[in-house]
């Protein structure tokens, strides 16, 4: 699964897309360590712009669970962004919705975790 | 095949306080509009047909206990939770005086599995024989315990039942009293067992008290082979995904969202949702099933998959 990434100064956005279960989800993980790792060290907080995510199962689920564990563990946060419509429904079938903080865009996510990530945002 | 749920509740039985009733009540008044009924047959049909589930019934109280009726004179039951004691009378009443045998098969022995035995009422009908199915060592320890002194005033030695404790070997095909039973380990604490029961073509799996981690491909190829082409997966679904992978993590009990998906991959035909939580009350478990139907039909392949939610006194027939 291609991870596009994007740096806002103190934040990080990862853009998963397509589909993430169980055939993918190790890959997903593989592709997420170094991220994690880097988050940590430049103590940045991670947004995950999931508007080009069309499915996530509950494979999918726990990656996001076991990265927020990690960042959490960091000193750092893990949100949501931009969820397409079923993935917020899976989100809160799940009941990732109590678990995870979402925000409708990723400038919202941004602004929320710095005003310094949202400003390089808005410069583009 | 007829499937009938004596116990529903995972963990501890629950019941209806007088303020749920209350509630339900004055609900269902306000719904109801004004309306004027001419008879009770009236008033039920307006409530069955517009009413919402979880506001005509309740999920019932009962821990573990789920008969299937194999056509067979012998009984066959899964767990003996205090859902027992319900089935025990309708044993008694269909027997009409005539001993019974009953089989019954034990996924484990944790209290709120085997709670129901002492009160069991065939167990002190002489002439009944009651084989109890399993696969641990422990079984007959656990039942004579629960019934020693100071806990309960009827010693296990006491009942006058024929009671035999018969161990069986997970992975196996068991041939008994004309159902092919394969009972298959499970994570749990203290292990658990499924059971998978096939009758003149028909399957229905027995799947409670187990912790599915789908992240273990090994582990879930395993249980996808005992689900496969189920008529019925009976499946603990206590925890949303989130709890289950979280705070609940090991605390060996699985979620809907893993139920769905592994009755997917296995081609089952029905779900039920089993093993609530015993803090989730009617309309809390309503939803849950709203949810899960919901989730089977985001995630649809081919084949459709029926979800429904356990309630005591629910049958199925299969």
């Amino acid at each position: 699964m291609p991870l596009a990434h994007r740096h806002y100064e103190n934040a990080l956005v990862l853009a998963p897309t397509g589909r993430l279960d169980h055939d993918n989800c190790e890959a997903f993980r593989e592709e997420l360590a170094p991220h994690l790792q880097r988050s940590a060290k430049d103590r940045a907080s991670i947004v995950l712009d999931l508007s080009g995510l069309e499915y996530v199962s509950s494979a999918g689920l726990r990656c996001f669970m076991l990265a927020a564990k990690q960042a959490k563990a960091q000193n750092s946060r893990v949100v949501i962004a931009a969820m397409q419509p079923v993935v917020a429904e899976i989100f809160q079938i799940a009941r990732f919705n109590l678990v995870f903080e979402a925000f409708p865009k990723v400038r919202d996510a941004l602004a929320a975790l710095s005003p310094a990530a949202a400003a390089a945002f808005d410069r583009g | 095949m007829r499937v009938r749920f004596w116990g529903t509740r995972g963990s501890i039985p629950v019941a209806l306080t007088s303020a749920d009733i209350r509630d339900k009540v004055a609900l269902a008044l306000f719904r109801a509009e004004g309306r004027r009924f001419e008879s009770v047959g009236e008033a039920h049909e307006f409530a069955v047909k517009h009413l919402d589930f979880s506001l005509t019934h309740t999920y019932g109280g009962h821990s573990p206990c789920v008969e299937l009726e194999t056509g067979a004179d012998e009984y066959v039951v899964c767990d003996m939770g205090s859902g027992a004691r319900p089935f025990g009378a309708h044993v008694l009443a269909r027997q009409a005086g005539r001993p019974a045998t009953v089989n019954v098969f034990m996924s484990h022995v944790h209290w709120d599995h085997i709670m129901g035995f002492p009160f069991f009422g065939p167990a002190y009908v002489p002439g009944t024989n009651i084989r109890i199915h399993g696969c641990h060592e422990v079984m007959e320890h656990a039942f004579r315990l629960q019934q020693a002194p100071p806990c309960f005033p009827v010693e296990f030695s006491q009942l006058a039942a024929d009671i035999e404790f018969l161990k069986l070997a997970p992975g196996r095909v068991h041939e008994i009293s004309g159902v092919r039973v394969t009972p298959a380990p499970q994570m749990h604490s203290g292990d658990s067992y499924a059971y998978r029961f096939e009758v003149g073509g028909k399957v229905v799996v027995y799947t409670t008290d187990s912790e599915h981690k789908l992240e273990n491909r090994a582990q879930t190829e395993r249980f996808v082979n005992l689900f496969r082409g189920a008529d019925l997966v009976l499946f603990d679904a206590m925890y949303s995904l989130a709890d289950a992978i979280s705070v609940k993590a090991d605390w060996g009990h699985s979620s809907n969202i893993i139920g769905v998906e592994l009755c997917q991959m296995a081609r089952v035909k029905h779900l039920v949702l089993f093993h609530h939580e015993p803090a989730y009350d009617d309309a809390t478990i309503e939803g849950v099933l709203r949810e899960t139907r919901r989730f089977e039909e985001l995630t649809r392949g081919t084949q459709p998959l029926q979800v429904s939610a356990a309630y005591d006194g629910l049958e199925i027939d299969v």
